[in-house]
């Protein structure tokens, strides 16, 4: 049984009308064989850009639709639940654009905004290095002011969309203080200097290339300067606190997807005479799944909706990411046990979920980094 | 370019479809019912039309109160008004009811072009679009894979998809001309697109408003009558054939017996 929502709205159900048929009809069918060709689709956000699905929590004036993130998740949603890579391409994308869309200059906004929002122009999102993963404040990539440009030299790591991105929105270090000496770049993805690794050899998420980027004495523009020197990390906490909205909802569509499909066998599937549903420990199993999905996405939208209202958001974030992501883990790898052999093996769905599941728990703050926040913010508010 | 494009709801693609047993018409209210898939050729085909030269797009359907989704369907794809002939004494028209007075709505529109696609996915007869230009009194071209407009010539030419390849067949303006799912892509709407659509015309009409004669309109006016229907029966269980080193052979033979190859 899809989600049953409840949404704001009638264009927003007309939104998710719209999500769903595309999902349907140009999502789903490609997703499992481009998973096992580990197949970036490129086109595909070319498309969803076209129906205006890039650029949903943005202002109309730079051709977004200026959707809450109530709406904007849900619509996430629906994407997870056909393909999971792309989900978290447009998550990631979205992200990508947010620190120009929130800090960026009018000048800024006008001439790069529209090119983002519309999907013609592909993004990615470089935090992350070798050796500073959880803790960004250890980045050493360095942009040095020359007067008029920056020279940005270092290895950024885990870039989503490396390689195929059209820009790169890039936090580099101004200066040696520690988080005060960072700073936001936007950087285009045709650079002199600018190189990425192989993709990494993942466990799940294939049809999405995650590199290393490489930046060797590339010269940036202090027009591309995002927000004023310094500000990089306070930028880029509040870009992750959207962005692990974003990530809870992949992950809610996810298990959702995981719940529609064990549910479905569970009620076609015969052992000792009736569907394997009927049989109480198979139905508690699918109710438990069913609990983890609902309140999963009830904890997300509470967040979402708290956003949506201007009320600060860090905290129940980091606990939606938490709730839906472990939710996630849980409910795939209990899809797996509901279809028992034929859930462990290639033919059916469930076993790539469970494993585009587990990045889930890692990636945009793993959750022990979410406790962490959750924990701070409990002994400081 | 005046174009109008007719569109039809009917149920779902892959949803089981069944007779209203008290009436013999569609069941249309236990399932899904969407915009004909075949229809959305005809509209991206109108669309491409206007694009190239300029005009507007009229989507028009005839159907119950839901069936006017066919046509805000039609509106968020691009099309730039749209009219639904409403009413219960059209209920069960049939082929020739239908042809007729979606004629009655359309002609006043002094269509140049009217695109209609070969067949509606629920009672697949595929006759409307021919009997349409009959009521209309147009020529008609079928089954175009391709569409070229030459409005300043007054022509539109197709290509028509033949067994063997396709036809390059002529017509003077005004025409109607039938669509077959070769043609084209049909665009997904944008969601900007939906959001337009809500403030574009679509007048709704009844079948006074159509010049529609009461007593012509419903099953007592019909040419045909569904006196009986069975259900789909159930798939036989396939034919296998064993391979006991001539399974080549009998592959052919059983292709063969079924005039394939």
């Amino acid at each position: 049984m899809p989600a049953e929502r409840v949404l704001p709205t009638a264009e927003a159900r007309d939104l998710i009308a719209l999500t769903s048929e595309i999902a349907d009809k140009e999502l789903a069918p490609r997703a499992a064989q481009y998973e096992a060709d580990a197949r970036f689709p490129r086109e595909v956000f070319r498309l969803l850009g076209e129906a205006g699905l890039l650029s949903l929590p943005y202002p109309e004036e730079f051709g977004g639709s200026a959707q809450p993130y109530e709406v904007y998740l849900q619509v996430l949603e629906e994407i997870a639940a056909r393909w999971a890579s792309i989900a978290i391409g447009v998550s990631v994308h979205s992200m990508s654009s947010y620190p120009l869309a929130a800090f960026g200059s009018r000048a800024q906004q006008e001439q790069l905004l529209p090119d983002m929002l519309s999907g013609r122009l592909l993004g990615a999102y470089c935090l992350s290095e070798p050796h500073a993963g959880s803790d960004p404040g250890a980045m050493i990539t360095q942009a040095i002011d020359r007067g008029g440009e920056y020279v940005l030299s270092g290895t950024k790591a885990w870039v989503t969309h490396g390689g195929q991105a059209d820009f790169y929105t890039v936090f580099a270090r101004t200066s040696e203080s520690r988080t005060e000496g960072i700073s936001c770049f936007l950087v285009d993805g045709a650079m002199p200097g600018l190189s990425f690794g192989a993709p990494e050899h993942k466990m799940g998420l294939t049809g999405s290339p995650t590199t290393i980027v490489n930046f060797d004495d590339v010269l940036v523009g202090s027009d591309r300067l995002t927000g004023s020197v310094g500000r990089g990390f306070a930028i880029a906490m509040s870009a992750l606190d959207s962005g692990r909205l974003g990530v809870a909802a992949c992950a809610v569509g996810l298990a959702q997807a995981a719940l529609d499909y064990a549910v479905s066998y569970a009620k076609e599937r015969h052992q000792f005479g009736k569907p394997i549903i009927d049989h109480q420990g198979l139905g508690f199993l699918l109710a438990d799944m069913a609990a983890g999905v609902e309140s999963a996405r009830a904890t997300m939208l509470e967040a979402a909706r708290r956003r949506d209202r201007g009320l600060p958001f860090s905290r129940q974030a980091s606990i939606a990411k938490l709730v839906a992501t472990d939710a996630a883990m849980r409910v795939t790898t209990d899809a797996v046990q509901v279809l028992g052999g034929y859930g462990y093996t290639r033919d059916y769905p469930v076993e790539r979920y469970m494993r585009e599941a587990k990045v889930m728990q890692i990636f945009e703050g793993t959750n022990q980094i979410q406790r962490m926040v959750i924990g701070r913010h409990l002994a400081r508010d | 370019m005046n174009i109008v494009v007719t569109v039809k709801q009917v149920p779902d693609t892959w949803a089981e479809k069944k007779l209203d047993p008290s009436d013999m018409t569609t069941d249309r209210a236990t399932v899904d019912n969407v915009l004909n898939e075949m229809d959305e050729y005809g509209v991206e085909e109108a669309l491409l039309l206007k694009e190239a030269h300029g005009g507007e797009v009229t989507a028009v359907t005839m159907g119950p109160d839901k069936a006017v989704e066919a046509v805000r369907k039609a509106l968020q794809m691009g099309a730039d008004k749209g009219v639904h002939l409403c009413d219960a004494s059209l209920h069960g028209s049939d082929a020739l009811q239908t042809a007729s007075a979606l004629a009655k709505v359309i002609a006043p529109l002094n269509p140049d072009v009217v695109i209609v696609s070969s067949e509606a996915s629920d009672a697949r007869g595929g006759v409307v679009g021919a009997l349409l230009a009959e009521y209309l009194g147009l020529p008609q071209l079928t089954l175009a894979r391709k569409v070229t407009a030459d409005p300043g010539g007054g022509t539109v030419t197709i290509e028509r998809q033949t067994d063997n390849g396709y036809a390059t067949v002529l017509g003077k303006l005004p025409v109607v001309v039938g669509v077959i799912e070769k043609i084209n892509e049909p665009r997904y709407p944008s969601f900007k697109g939906i959001m337009a659509a809500k403030k574009k015309p679509l007048v709704t009409m009844t079948a006074a408003d159509a010049g529609i004669d009461p007593g012509s309109a419903g099953p007592s006016g019909a040419y045909s009558e569904v006196d009986e229907a069975q259900p789909r029966p159930p798939k036989a269980a396939g034919q296998v054939v064993k391979d006991e080193g001539d399974g080549g052979a009998k592959l052919a033979a059983f292709l063969a017996d079924q005039k394939l190859v």
